[in-house]
């Protein structure tokens, strides 16, 4: 999802330590940041958290596209307050990421320099304004799907954080989908336009939920540690029959010609993404990937003398109290 | 990369009278920049009439490993309950 492809971590620990650990976990106990733990459910979660909170971070390039472009006073205050959301969603990720033994500064490195990834959806660019309608129906909307069961996963900093995204998700997805009202009750161009954004964002919403559980080597470990909740085809078919009938509202039209309902499995057939366009995304090879981590860069490249010159001044006033007393 | 702002433990106050409580962290390199971003960061939505932050540094924990030998003694002492004694219905609210 916003983690997507999560390597499981191999774990050498005492195989009884390992057994007592998986008992809490199935009895349904939270794991929290002071507790024993495996040191593969560790380097797994450090790597699942800090993706997901990369994501939030890299999300609000994309949206913040369109901040300064947004068609009305309303439009731009409602976008604002959605980013800066995605910010806050990152901070919270990254405070549970860091009671794991990682620190801030080297998260953020491992963004930077590439050793760490995030979700492959942000590395397609948002050419019109019907994009961030789009992306709030969409790539919100699969992104609540696999926060949602998110909320009961073991480690407790993890779920604590999931319950407080999940909260301000809603209003996401909901904003972005009176965006496509507005454009798909509106004039011929604006509907077009709304068509447009759903062609585009359609395959690479369905791709937010990871390459297919058949060919997902390390999901196994992950949901019997309460890490992962559910299969990758699972979630996506759950998005699908929650979406068509959405689009079918809007009197937009997905983008897949095999797309059908099945009465037997109580779900909509349809064609999955092309897989190797993600792996090429993924790769570094997507329309964005380039200019997101410049961006990410030069931002934190930029701030440095901020950082820096608010700790100094934070020393100063400390000298100087220390001095007074 | 060294200069890592400090990290700040954020406790607030909801709006209903009740003790500060526990909502997360972040990093700021003061106390007041740790105010003015636990605004930002934990009260987009009406949470909370008041904050506290505190350094993480200055948080002092109980370790897990000491579960037992902290909270066994209190779980014999049923008789600090009031559904421990049982009061005839003659005598009334009690």
């Amino acid at each position: 999802m916003y983690a997507q492809m999560i390597k499981s971590e191999a774990t050498q620990d005492d195989p009884e330590r390992l057994a007592a650990f998986q008992a809490r976990i199935d009895a349904g106990e939270k794991i929290e940041p002071k507790d024993w733990m495996p040191e593969g459910y560790r380097k797994t979660l450090i790597r699942q958290i800090g993706q997901h909170a990369h994501s939030e971070i890299v999300g609000q390039l994309p949206e913040g596209n369109w901040i300064t472009r947004a068609p009305t006073l309303e439009r731009k205050a409602i976008l604002l307050a959605k980013v800066q959301d995605e910010a806050g969603h990152g901070l919270y990720l990254y405070c549970a990421a860091e009671t794991l033994g990682v620190t801030r500064d080297e998260l953020t490195e491992m963004l930077l320099d590439g050793r760490m990834k995030y979700s492959s959806i942000f590395n397609y660019p948002t050419l019109t304004w019907a994009d961030m309608g789009a992306v709030g129906w969409l790539v919100d909307g699969a992104a609540i799907m696999n926060q949602v069961p998110l909320q009961r996963t073991s480690y407790g900093p993890y779920s604590r954080s999931m319950i407080r995204i999940c909260k301000e998700e809603s209003f996401h997805q909901r904003q972005g989908y009176d965006i496509m009202m507005k454009m798909a009750k509106g004039t011929d161009a604006q509907k077009r336009m709304a068509q447009d954004a759903l062609n585009r964002m359609w395959f690479p919403s369905l791709m937010m939920f990871g390459p297919s559980d058949a060919e997902s080597v390390h999901s196994e470990q992950s949901m019997s540690w309460k890490i992962k909740m559910n299969g990758n085809d699972e979630l996506r078919q759950k998005f699908v029959d929650q979406t068509v009938p959405q689009a079918e509202y809007l009197g937009l039209t997905v983008p897949d010609p095999d797309l059908k309902w099945n009465d037997e499995k109580g779900g909509y057939d349809f064609t999955g993404p092309n897989w190797d366009e993600f792996f090429d995304v993924l790769r570094g090879n997507g329309p964005c990937n380039k200019e997101r981590l410049a961006a990410r860069n030069k931002a934190w490249n930029d701030g440095a003398w901020v950082r820096d010159g608010l700790m100094a001044h934070a020393e100063k006033k400390r000298a100087a109290r220390m001095a007074a007393e | 990369m060294k200069n890592e702002w400090p990290l700040w433990e954020v406790f607030i106050r909801g709006q209903h009278g009740m003790s500060h409580r526990h909502v997360g962290s972040l990093h700021a390199a003061d106390e007041e920049s740790a105010i003015k971003n636990a605004r930002d960061v934990y009260t987009r939505r009406n949470e909370g009439v008041s904050i506290w932050v505190v350094a993480a540094r200055h948080i002092a924990a109980s370790s897990p490993s000491e579960k037992g030998p902290l909270y066994e003694p209190s779980e014999s002492k049923v008789y600090r309950h009031p559904t421990f004694f049982d009061i005839p219905d003659e005598v009334g609210a009690m």
